[in-house]
């Protein structure tokens, strides 16, 4: 079986250290801070100027001053603070965030990525997702592995304008979780019930399957 | 009065001189932290031509989206613009060029426009589009691309609170990119919610000296929320 975008979060909240500041993207990676594992606290980074953010507002509480990097309105966490864009970009761009989860389009064997631009569909802009992957060094890519037509988004090369050349070496996707290293894809685990010859038939890219690959664990 | 002293009267005498074909700067993120009132002036001023610099557009009725409609703006630099109709469809038109700059680079831009910095090199953007026409250079075995920073005629910013020589204080995030317009502007305007006198302001706490602020007007603001979003009560 696929994952649902809850196990995805939870399967990537079992990478979260504690003590880990971490930036998480719109979609299913904002899940994530729903599944921290107890007993590890981390900190989320906003890249709109916060760091320490907390839940959801209660109606009383809503601050049309404090939103998040989605233009949500949030809470700040104990410990949190606040500075403008350009010491947010110092701490992703100097490399200062322990992990980046952030979604894509595709990713191809050399670690580039698209994620922000489809020609003549979808132009908004990349926003931060530039600064992310070239700044962070531990990214971990959440998405489908193909599209609703079964095209693979797993590639040799990605055919969408690039997010970032040569930076992603995690990807985590409904199937499996596949690391990238030296040209190629490497498959790490499965998901439960997903089969190995699923997710080749599903991988354009080339794929490395060595050994037996585990089955994924969420706790 | 002093001669520090920034505090104007009105929102015509706050944007006055800017004319058409002018490049200004704006604070805000999202609808968070947007010079609103000062907007709705160069909507009512009806300048033509501009090019503006800011990480978003707004939406339609609201924020930077106001001078869409009477197609004040020539070109914008933004990093994302997805929240807009019309900008949708003047932007496919090709009546509005639009420069989709990375977040961190737009914001280092601005800080390095107002620091004297002509350019600066960043890993951002490297083998992409954004790199296209650009010097790049490796510095200990990376690849960089080279950004040159921005200044405009003017800067529009909005602060929480300022004393009368125009030293600012933001509130929360809607901090984000108005430090740094503040610094980028060959007019600096601010308009904020409420003005205090010199002193009163303790010097710690200021996020934005005063020397980069021209002009200062006080005033009452909508802030629109662009996604309320909440959880109930008692959680």
């Amino acid at each position: 079986m696929a994952l649902s975008r809850d196990q995805i979060a939870q399967r990537v909240a079992l990478e979260l250290q504690d003590g880990y500041y971490v930036n998480l993207g719109i979609g299913i990676p904002t899940l994530v801070a729903n599944f921290v594992p107890k007993g590890i606290e981390v900190m989320l980074q906003s890249e709109n100027g916060l760091l320490g953010m907390g839940a959801f507002p209660t109606d009383d509480d809503v601050d049309a001053d404090l939103i998040n990097a989605g233009k949500q309105t949030v809470t700040m966490a104990k410990g949190a603070s606040i500075f403008d864009s350009a010491e947010s970009f110092a701490m992703i761009r100097g490399g200062h965030v322990d992990l980046t989860v952030l979604g894509a389009f595709e990713v191809d064997v050399n670690g580039n990525i698209a994620s922000y631009m489809i020609p003549g569909k979808l132009i908004k802009g990349m926003g931060g997702a530039m600064d992310l992957v070239a700044g962070a060094d531990n990214i971990i890519v959440t998405m489908t592995h193909a599209s609703k037509h079964g095209e693979s988004k797993l590639l040799t090369n990605c055919t969408l304008p690039l997010t970032g050349r040569g930076c992603i070496k995690k990807v985590l996707t409904d199937l499996a979780f596949i690391e990238i290293k030296a040209g190629k894809f490497h498959l790490l685990e499965r998901a439960p019930g997903v089969s190995v010859e699923d997710i080749i038939k599903l991988t354009q890219g080339e794929l490395v399957v060595d050994g037996d690959i585990p089955e994924m664990k969420f706790s | 009065m002093s001669g520090f002293d920034k505090v104007v009267h009105s929102y015509e005498e706050a944007m006055s001189g800017l004319t058409d074909n002018m490049t200004i700067i704006a604070g805000g993120f999202g609808l968070c932290g947007i010079p609103e009132n000062l907007i709705s002036e160069i909507k009512r001023k009806g300048t033509r031509g501009l090019t503006l610099i800011s990480n978003n557009c707004g939406v339609d009725d609201f924020g930077l989206g106001l001078l869409l409609p009477d197609r004040q703006i020539k070109k914008i630099i933004a990093s994302y613009v997805g929240e807009n109709a019309e900008f949708e469809r003047q932007m496919m038109s090709g009546e509005l060029n639009v420069e989709l700059t990375p977040q961190g680079t737009l914001a280092e831009k601005m800080r390095a426009g107002g620091a004297g910095i002509p350019a600066f090199y960043t890993a951002t953007g490297v083998g992409t589009l954004v790199a296209e026409g650009k010097d790049e250079r490796q510095f200990k075995g990376r690849d960089y691309i080279l950004e040159e920073s921005i200044t405009a005629d003017f800067a529009i910013v909005k602060a929480w609170k300022a004393d009368r020589y125009g030293n600012l204080v933001f509130r929360k995030t809607a901090r984000n990119f108005n430090p740094m317009a503040a610094t980028a502007g060959k007019i600096t305007v601010v308009e904020v919610e409420e003005i205090v006198e010199p002193g009163q302001l303790d010097p710690d706490e200021i996020n934005t000296p005063g020397i980069y602020v021209n002009r200062l007007i006080q005033s009452t603001f909508e802030k629109r929320i662009e996604q309320r979003t909440t959880r109930p009560s008692g959680e």
